[in-house]
């Protein structure tokens, strides 16, 4: 019998979709292992808040440190708190979510806990009490298997794999002491980017342009349609049109910009480029635009229009709000 | 300022994968090998600083099998000073490779210490974080930005949604993330001085790690997909697809 301890983030009060998903992924680890699901939050006032509606999802305790000098994430204090913890006994696995914070935090708590971390891990076992991940390695060309072989075992979990599950735990709240840890590096200030709009690595929704769009100008085509799919949906972009300086670094998808996997992926006059398939290929349905019938990007798509975006991508925007406003 | 970068050398990202026999690795027959492309942005920002410093050294330290000493020759022929190979067969277990990578920093003086954000064969996205716990160092990971003041490094991180600015004094361990710098291709110059700058080789016998790679496998083929039409006619089609069959409308 062991738990599994669900490290989670709390934004504004409220839990995050990848703290529900990393509870939900903890609560069916903890069934394999015979145990509960703690989770534990580190943050700002409102934290424990927001931490205990994780209960909906399955959390049995609920371990809170809220501090007015956590709003911002300070990785040297959440370390210490989470490894202070999960380094306690007793947990057979712990688990965060592979976003800017959780892939930043997890290696240091396992340097603290001198265990192995598997990062953006896509598949969980606990058979038999082992447990056994899967995770994409060179740019998801690879899928690798591996077995830990000592507790606790440490993963980050990649976004949008896991979905969320309702379950009723017990919810239990705990508050744990922050204590006075002076922080080797200190975080001093949050700014967000100047548009506000959904990070491309949370979205379940992503339309992506690429060269195709030939002049960035011509976004508000693709504005239209992100608009159209609702709160949910975001912009993407091709490394070709970064450089090109025509959209911002952070909504890169591929290689060396941001690993994705929606649920539904839009590549507008993108060719598929293995960098940039590196990227979203294992979101779950891909639709592709493009003129050219051989281009790579059909390769992987679930479905393809072939012809020009500028005719297409009007139409698309106009169904889809048809389609959703119909329900 | 004398800065230490840890490199790695990795299967370019156009290779095409092909699993090795053993099932646990690459067969590694017709791989083009390069150094890790987030590890060229950690290396120019050492080379510039000292540049404009006119002063300080940069170190460039990898672990890795043989062959690995070229791509610290590329590093040499970018501006580092020095370099240093651990011959080691490596780890997919990060912890094990900070561990060795430590253990070489620690005998070393330095300001700075400088990595990628992630090596594009594992992708693990770990080592940076774990050296600097291990050697009890201030860390900011995916850094876009870096200001350098006497003692004291601000640093600008790219997060979900925005970015973050971190303070902490020398020395650091930093991790680049693409957008730092644009990194400097090795001119004729630089490949010629690189022969003559030191290269140690120093073998490391790395820790067993419990974390055991069970298999490699390539991902499953992408379930065939079908374009639904030509143009803009074929657009309902496609919509009442993403509702009916796809359900992700
Ligand atoms: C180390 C390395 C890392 C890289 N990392 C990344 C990465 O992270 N992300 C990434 O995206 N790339 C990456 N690349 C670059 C990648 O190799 C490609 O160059 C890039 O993805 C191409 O972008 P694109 O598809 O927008 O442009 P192109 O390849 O030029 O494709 C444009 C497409 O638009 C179509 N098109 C043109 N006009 C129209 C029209 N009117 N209607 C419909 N279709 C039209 C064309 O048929 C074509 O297929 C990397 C490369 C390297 C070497
Ligand atoms: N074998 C290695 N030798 C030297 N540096 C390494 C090695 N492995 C990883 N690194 C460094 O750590 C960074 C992150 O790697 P990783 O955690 O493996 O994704 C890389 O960009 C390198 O700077």
């Amino acid at each position: 019998m062991a738990n599994v301890l669900a490290v989670v983030e709390i934004r504004g009060g409220e839990a995050t979709k990848a703290a529900r998903e990393t509870v939900s992924a903890a609560r069916a680890v903890a069934g394999g292992l015979g145990g509960a699901v703690h989770v534990v939050a580190v943050g700002g006032p409102g934290t424990g808040a927001g931490a205990e509606t994780l209960a909906a999802n399955g959390a049995d305790r609920i371990c809170v440190a809220e501090s007015p000098d956590l709003e911002l994430y300070q990785p040297d204090v959440v370390a210490g708190v989470v490894a202070g913890l999960a380094g306690d006994g007793g947990y057979g696995a712990a688990m965060f979510a592979a976003t800017a914070q959780g892939k930043d935090l997890a290696p240091r708590v396992a340097a603290r806990l001198d265990r192995p971390l598997a990062t953006e891990v896509v598949a969980v076992s606990a058979d038999g009490g082992q447990i056994t991940v899967r995770r994409p390695m060179y740019a998801g060309k690879a899928i690798a298997t591996l077995r830990f072989g000592a507790a606790p075992a440490l993963m980050t979990l990649r976004a949008n794999v896991f979905a969320p599950t309702e379950a009723a735990g017990a919810g239990e709240v705990e508050d744990l002491e922050v204590g006075t840890v002076e922080p080797r590096a200190r975080v001093t200030a949050f700014e967000a980017g100047d548009r506000d709009q959904l990070d491309v690595s949370e979205a379940s929704i992503i339309v992506s342009g690429g060269r195709g769009m030939q002049d960035p100008e011509n976004w508000h085509l693709l504005e239209a349609l992100v608009d159209a799919l609702g709160a949910e949906a975001t912009l993407g972009a091709s490394r070709a049109v970064v450089d090109a300086g025509w959209r911002p670094h952070a909504e890169q998808v591929g290689q060396t910009g941001k690993t994705v996997s929606p649920n539904l992926y839009f590549a507008v006059g993108i060719s598929g480029a293995i960098q940039h398939l590196a990227g979203m290929r294992t979101a779950k349905t891909i639709v592709a635009i493009n003129r050219d019938a051989e281009a790579p990007i059909f390769g992987v798509a679930d479905y393809g229009v072939v012809g020009d975006l500028f005719e297409i991508l009007p139409r698309l925007t106009e169904e889809v709000r048809k389609a959703r406003a119909s329900g | 300022m004398n800065t230490i970068v840890c490199i790695k050398r990795v299967p370019d990202s156009a290779t095409r994968v092909k699993i090795g026999p053993g099932r646990t690795g690459l067969d590694p027959a017709g791989v083009k090998f390069v150094v890790n492309p987030y590890d060229e942005f950690a290396l120019e920002e050492a080379i510039r600083r000292r540049e404009a410093a006119g002063s300080g050294t940069v170190t460039v330290i990898a672990l890795g099998p043989a062959g690995t000493g070229e791509a610290l020759r590329q590093a040499l022929a970018m501006g580092a000073d020095d370099a240093v190979h651990l011959v080691s067969d490596g780890s997919h277990d990060g912890l094990v490779v900070a561990k060795a990578l430590a253990a070489e920093i620690r005998e070393r003086e330095f300001d700075l210490v400088l990595f990628g954000k992630q090596a594009i064969d594992d992708d693990n996205m770990q080592v940076p974080q774990m050296v600097a716990e291990l050697l009890d160092l201030p860390c900011a990971t995916v850094v876009v930005g870096l200001e350098i003041d006497g003692a004291r490094a601000v640093a600008h991180r790219e997060v979900e949604g925005g970015h973050e600015t971190v303070e902490m004094s020398l020395p650091a361990v930093i991790a680049a993330q693409k957008g730092l710098n644009e990194p400097r291709y090795p001119n004729l110059k630089g490949i010629m001085a690189a022969k003559k700058k030191p290269l140690e080789e120093k073998p490391v016998d790395l820790e067993a790690s419990s974390l055991e790679l069970v298999s490699l496998e390539e991902p499953p083929a992408p379930a065939a997909g079908r374009v639904v039409g030509e143009g803009p006619d074929a657009v309902p089609e496609l919509v009442a697809a993403l509702r009916e069959e796809a359900g992700v409308l």
